[in-house]
This record gives C-alpha cells, structure tokens and sequence, in this order.
C-alpha cells in the first residue's frame, strides 16, 4: 500500500475483469444447470474457482502492481494449506473407512 | 496490516472448508444434494440453485464497483467515490438480506437443524450454518464499514487530511483501498465456498 501511492489505471481493465468474473460465475453455474458429473465437473468447478481468485486478487486487489516480496509473503503461506487438505482428505477416508466396518458390524 | 489480517483469516476460512471436506469425506450416511436443496421454484419452474447464482452475482458486482471507488479516490473525485461506496454497501446490504431469505426457508420450511435434517447427513447443517454464518458475517461487517467510510468521503476528512478517530493519522483516499482489500476478500472467500460448497 505505501508502495503503490496514488496508483492510476484506466477503468476498462477493472470492467473486463468484472465482465470476465461475470462469465466465468455463469459458466461455474452452467455446470450444475448442466448437471455435469464425476471428474469432469471438479476439474471445472475448481478451473473456475482458481480463475476468479486468481483475477479477484491479482486485479481487484492490486496484487499485481505490488512488492515481490509482499506478493511471495502471501501467496506462499496458503499453499502449505495444500498439505492440510492432503491430510484432512487421509483422516476423512480413514474415517470412512473405520465406519463402514463398524456399522457393517453393528447390523 | 489489512494483507496481514486477510492472511490470517485466510487460514481461518481454510480451516472450516477442509474441516467440511473431511466431515463430508467421513460421513457414512449421504449428504444432502446442495444442487435440490437450494432449488427455488418460480411460476411452477424448478430451477436449481437459483438464489445461490443471483447472490453471487450481487457479490460479484459489488466488488466491481468497490474497485471504481478506489479508483475514483485516487482521482481525488470525492462524489463519484461516495456513490459507489454507497453502491457498494446497499449491494453488500442485498447479499446478507438474501442470505437470511435463505437461511429462513432451510431452517422453517425444510427443518435444517445443526444436528439434523430430514434430507441426509446431519452434520450439513452445522458446516452450512458455520461457513456461511461466518461469511455473512464478514459481508455485514464489510457493509457497516462501508457506510463509515462513504460518510468519511462525503464529509471531505480525505482531502482535507484530518485526523481519524481515536488516532493522530492523517487520513487520505488509500484508506478507501484497504476498505477494498477487504471487500475483495469477502467476495474472494465467496468464490470458493460458492464452489466448495454449493457446487461440489
């Protein structure tokens, strides 16, 4: 912020990022209006996602005009949370997995 | 400071969606079709997931004209500044409206507890009422902000440079852009709770 005082860009690039955001949200809900299944839908739906973040932060947020080394301060903590994401997806499948046998054996 | 406190709350927001996908991962009984559950019908058509879209939308646009109102601050342009600040808040103001709208008819209508609900798994209701509890009340905080800040415009405190409340800092139109650092986050977290979510 102290680094970019007073920053000037022309008001088009703000409404074809909005108009992109715009499209890329009707075309997120176009695969449920579709009812798009299996691998092919998470790939889109997460494609989507990271294209709106990725424009939302980098335009919106003036990400793109900063520091480096702001940029790397914040990009680079998230991506540990990849990992948690790896672990919380082992936990829930050996959750899963222990019901299954459990109940299986209640009944 | 701002990116400081959106960092944190990152992992924070983090948090409750992986905590989601493991609940959801674990859950031995099926989980309710967000695609039917935030169906509406309108004259006799059924249409899925209609409300979600429209409040995304609204989220979407409200963050456009935040970013012309920084921009317009920067051109030291202060009624321009003040509308769309105005404008920024009423959108932020339709999305928590829209919200409740929602939250009445999962919780009167189809009987979504957070232990319970008649459609699948009763661990949806606690992440649904968690994630977008805590969202929603990220956008009404935003909105309260918001008026403070278009009030702050519109009085003139940015060109003139006068003291905020309770600090000796002078006060100019970047704060009108940590305003939409943090407007830009809640729609952030919108989009992958809009995915994550009500999509998945």
């Amino acid at each position: 912020m102290s680094s970019n005082e007073g920053q000037q860009h022309p008001l088009g690039i703000y409404f074809q990022i909005w108009i992109l955001l715009f499209a890329l949200s009707a075309a997120s809900y176009m695969v449920d209006y579709m009812q798009f299944q299996g691998y092919l839908r998470w790939f889109l739906i997460i494609s989507f996602m990271m294209l709106k973040a990725g424009l939302i932060v980098a335009v919106f947020m003036h990400m793109l005009w900063e520091r480096l080394a702001l940029v790397y301060a914040i990009i680079v903590p998230p991506l540990l949370l990849l990992v948690f994401v790896g672990i919380g997806t082992l936990e829930g499948d050996y959750t899963f997995l222990t019901r299954e046998i459990f109940f299986a054996g209640a009944e | 400071m701002m990116w400081i406190f959106l960092l944190s709350d990152t992992f924070i927001f983090s948090c409750f969606l992986i905590a989601y996908g493991t609940v959801r991962m674990s859950t031995t009984i099926p989980w309710p079709n967000p695609s039917e559950v935030f169906a509406l019908t309108i004259g006799g058509t059924h249409v899925p997931l209609l409300l979600i879209a429209i409040m995304t939308f609204v989220l979407i646009t409200s963050s456009g004209t935040m970013a012309l109102a920084v921009n317009y601050g920067y051109r030291k342009n202060k009624m321009v500044t003040f509308w769309l600040l105005l404008a920024t808040a009423l959108l932020g103001a339709a999305f928590v409206g829209m919200q409740a709208f929602e939250w009445t008819k999962l919780i009167v209508d189809e009987g979504v507890r957070p232990w319970g609900n008649p459609m699948g798994a009763p661990q949806f209701g606690a992440i649904f009422f968690m994630v977008t509890g805590f969202h929603g009340t990220h956008v009404s905080i935003g909105v309260l902000f918001l008026g403070i800040m278009a009030v702050k415009v519109l009085r003139g405190n940015m060109d003139t440079g006068k003291p905020g409340f309770m600090t000796g800092r002078k006060q100019d139109y970047n704060m009108v852009e940590i305003m939409g650092l943090y407007w830009h986050f809640v729609d952030l977290v919108w989009v992958f709770i809009f995915a994550v979510f009500y999509l998945w």
